[in-house]
């Protein structure tokens, strides 16, 4: 198969371009170029567009660069910005899987003839009876399921996952015996356009006004004041500019127009569930049925809790209802759903109003 | 495992190579004349022996080359390491040596506008050809100016800056002023001699005509007064210290020459490959615009805006079949940036996302071009076909 394999310059896509060309496949490499402003990594990341390229030349395929940064922009950082000035925490990574590099690299590479992209996330693409399933990662401590949840059964026919069946003990072994150059390289943490120097605030203080916020309680008594409302987040508990030694105090709250931020206790943040809407799905709504119970999960490494779903006329957005009430999910977050077994993806949405 | 996709091309056999502003294949001649001094005569001319002072004569006949082709002094003639550096010395030199303001149009090479740029200088805007438009160039202008950068030949589109007008309007507005040009896409297709009394500063590379990499030429015209940006030894008459590329400096100016003596001929054998291969392509697809008019620009550059097609995707259906193409400049990171030159120029983002550079040079066949019109027709057409099926998928 001709196969292009997106290629981060981290070990796991690194990998991942091995084992397509030692399986006998028609392979190139493909870096996106996404932001085009400070990094970690230098000015649009070079130095790890420096890896990626290295690595393609020492497995002798052809090493690409293309330019999606407009797209990014569009789709993923003016979004992101956008929407903490509203109260809302999207995940980056998420949008950027959904509208970037499942659907304008992909795009492209059916457009140049390639019958499939490759990445070199933790998950797997398996068969069923149905059709195709998205599964995660065989390293349940590295799965990426969560990220890439928005990949629907026809466009896993054009999907490929690597290492999604190693462990990331493996695929670093494997970068080892073949001598690539990535194979220490530590993973990635945070959010690719945020320098771990400058972090959020450092970001977002550069593209939206700050205002800052009075910190109240329960009953509306003022405890103190935050110097910016659009750096608060749902269920926060530190840097809200309450003295140390008291109770435990959560942000429950936040009232973007009146700038108001509400804490209390861990009790006041659990809910009985969400409305979840933008939702996507695998195999089609229908594979969830009324009132079923299935494990949804919050954030890329959380844990999945039960609940049960009720699926709305459109489709497009579900109930979760979970089993036993928990911590309110910031808006705009992601609820992955998983089947019973907690293996397969289902479908996945964006966090609305509490039920 | 090794590169071996890339370690076995050989640019001549397996590759349509198209891209002679990017860089141009040296010329045989300017191979033999630099091998001497990369083996046996490997003297520094900088120094005091018989060896050293055989070496010092080539460099002093390469330079009168050098200055008989740009028609200028022999002492008006610095040898820098490339194009850039001699754009940068120019304004750079400027600024640092009479302070003052420069000025640039928003089409310039990354060399000059970002030179100009991070000088604080003004940037001003251009017409729908990339040429400098002189009334915001006039506007521009004041007593505060100390110099202003206009390129000769664009290196995207291949238009032609009107080098007399800017030059009278510079006199006229900042009198004080120079004219500092970059004419790093110019010494294939125009005679610099009349291009050099209009200005006082000028930017050459080696490797854009058939010299090799990593040496160019700052002119500075008599009684132009430049900081330099190395300090050192003090060579080129302390203008620009740094041992001598002696092999690349004998190699440029052997390939000036020759550029000089076929200039006339290449112009017309080039001019009708340009012509046919952008008639076939217009010809063969609808909606390709020649994005430059061929009376304002030079011979070699066949740039088209392409509607309906990414240049990336195009460029990769190029690269599969081995024909050598580009877009825009690339960046740091190896990705094309969006064109700033289509840019400023106004171009319709429909056809600037399908931008083209197709550009022609001494080395280029008439099999050449019969065979980028059968690759280009034939990737446009699939590219586009393929669209409209995602499109109504």
């Amino acid at each position: 198969m001709k196969v292009m394999v997106a290629m981060s310059g981290g070990v796991d896509s690194s990998v991942a371009a091995a084992l397509l060309v030692e399986q006998g496949h028609d392979v190139v490499g493909v870096t996106m170029r996404l932001w085009g402003g400070e990094s970690d990594t230098g000015c649009c990341s070079v130095s790890d567009v420096d890896d990626a390229r290295r690595v393609a030349q020492q497995l002798g395929i052809d090493h690409l660069v293309f330019n999606f940064s407009e797209d990014f922009n569009e789709h993923v950082v003016d979004p992101y910005v956008a929407a903490h000035t509203t109260g809302i925490t999207p995940n980056p990574c998420i949008e950027c899987n959904r509208h970037v590099k499942f659907a304008r690299l992909s795009e492209r590479a059916t457009l140049l003839g390639f019958d499939a992209v490759a990445t070199g996330h933790h998950a797997r693409v398996t068969a069923s009876p149905t059709g195709l399933q998205l599964e995660r990662g065989f390293d349940r401590a590295k799965d990426q399921s969560y990220v890439v949840h928005m990949i629907d059964s026809a466009d896993l026919e054009r999907t490929m996952f690597p290492v999604g069946d190693m462990n990331k003990a493996d695929v670093r072994a494997h970068a080892a015996r073949l001598g690539l150059r990535t194979a220490t390289k530590p993973d990635s943490q945070d959010v690719c356009f945020i320098t771990s120097t400058g972090g959020r605030i450092a970001f977002l203080g550069k593209r939206i006004p700050f205002r800052s916020a009075s910190v109240v309680d329960a009953r509306g008594t003022v405890l103190g004041t935050v110097p910016a409302v659009e750096m608060i987040t749902l269920g926060q508990r530190r840097g809200i500019g309450l003295p140390g030694g008291g109770p435990k105090r959560f942000v429950t709250n936040i009232d973007m127009e009146s700038a108001v931020v509400t804490v209390g206790d861990e009790v006041d943040l659990l809910v009985a569930g969400h409305t979840v809407g933008r939702m996507t799905w695998v195999e089609g709504p229908s594979s969830v049925a009324d009132s079923d119970t299935v494990l949804v999960q919050c954030s890329a490494h959380g844990v999945p809790q039960p609940a049960t779903v009720t699926v709305h006329a459109d489709g497009e957005s579900v109930d979760v209802r979970w089993i036993e009430r928990q911590r309110r999910i910031a808006p705009g977050q992601s609820l992955v759903l998983y089947d019973p077994t907690d293996r397969f993806v289902l479908g996945g949405g964006i966090a609305a109003s509490v039920l | 495992m090794t590169g071996d996709t890339l370690n076995d091309v050989h640019a001549c056999d397996t590759l349509t190579y198209l891209d002679h502003a990017a860089t141009t294949p040296m010329r045989s001649e300017a191979v033999e004349a630099m091998l001497p001094f990369l083996t046996e005569r490997f003297a520094n001319p900088s120094g005091s022996h018989r060896f050293a002072r055989s070496i010092r004569q080539v460099v002093d006949e390469a330079r009168d080359v050098v200055a008989d082709v740009i028609g200028c002094e022999p002492g008006e003639v610095i040898f820098t390491g490339c194009g850039t550096e001699s754009d940068n010395a120019a304004i750079v030199g400027t600024l640092g040596r009479h302070g003052g303001v420069a000025v640039c149009s928003a089409a310039e090479h990354h060399a000059v506008l970002h030179a100009v740029e991070h000088s604080g200088g003004r940037v001003v805007s251009v017409d729908s050809a990339g040429r400098i438009d002189l009334d915001s160039l006039a506007a521009a202008l004041g007593d505060d100016v100390s110099i202003v950068s206009a390129m000769a030949v664009n290196n995207e589109v291949g238009s032609i800056n009107p080098l007399d007008e800017v030059a009278a309007l510079v006199r006229s507005r900042s009198p004080r002023a120079v004219l500092h040009t970059d004419a790093v896409q110019a010494v294939s297709w125009i005679d610099l001699r009349t291009i050099t009394p209009h200005v006082q500063l000028m930017a050459l590379s080696a490797h854009k005509f058939g010299g090799p990499k990593g040496v160019g030429v700052l002119v500075a015209r008599k009684g132009i007064v430049l900081e330099p940006l190395l300090q050192g030894g003090g060579q080129e008459r302390d203008r620009r210290s740094g041992t001598h590329n002696v092999a690349g400096i004998v190699a440029m100016a052997e390939a000036m020459r020759l550029t000089d003596i076929e200039r006339v001929a290449e112009n017309s054998r080039i001019t009708e490959m340009r012509d046919r291969l952008v008639d076939s392509l217009q010809m063969q697809l609808v909606d390709v615009i020649e994005t430059i008019p061929r009376g304002i620009k030079v011979a070699g550059s066949a740039h088209v805006c392409i509607a309906d097609i990414e240049s990336e995707s195009l460029l990769f259906m190029l690269d599969e079949e081995g024909l050598c193409a580009s877009s825009a400049s690339a960046c740091a990171s190896g990705a094309m940036e969006p064109s700033h030159v289509l840019a400023a120029m106004g171009v319709d983002k429909r056809y600037s996302l399908g931008a083209l550079r197709l550009t022609l040079g001494h080395s280029t066949t008439d099999s050449d071009v019969d065979r980028a019109i059968v690759v280009l027709v034939d990737a446009v057409t699939r590219l586009r076909a393929g669209a409209v099926q995602q499109a109504t998928r």
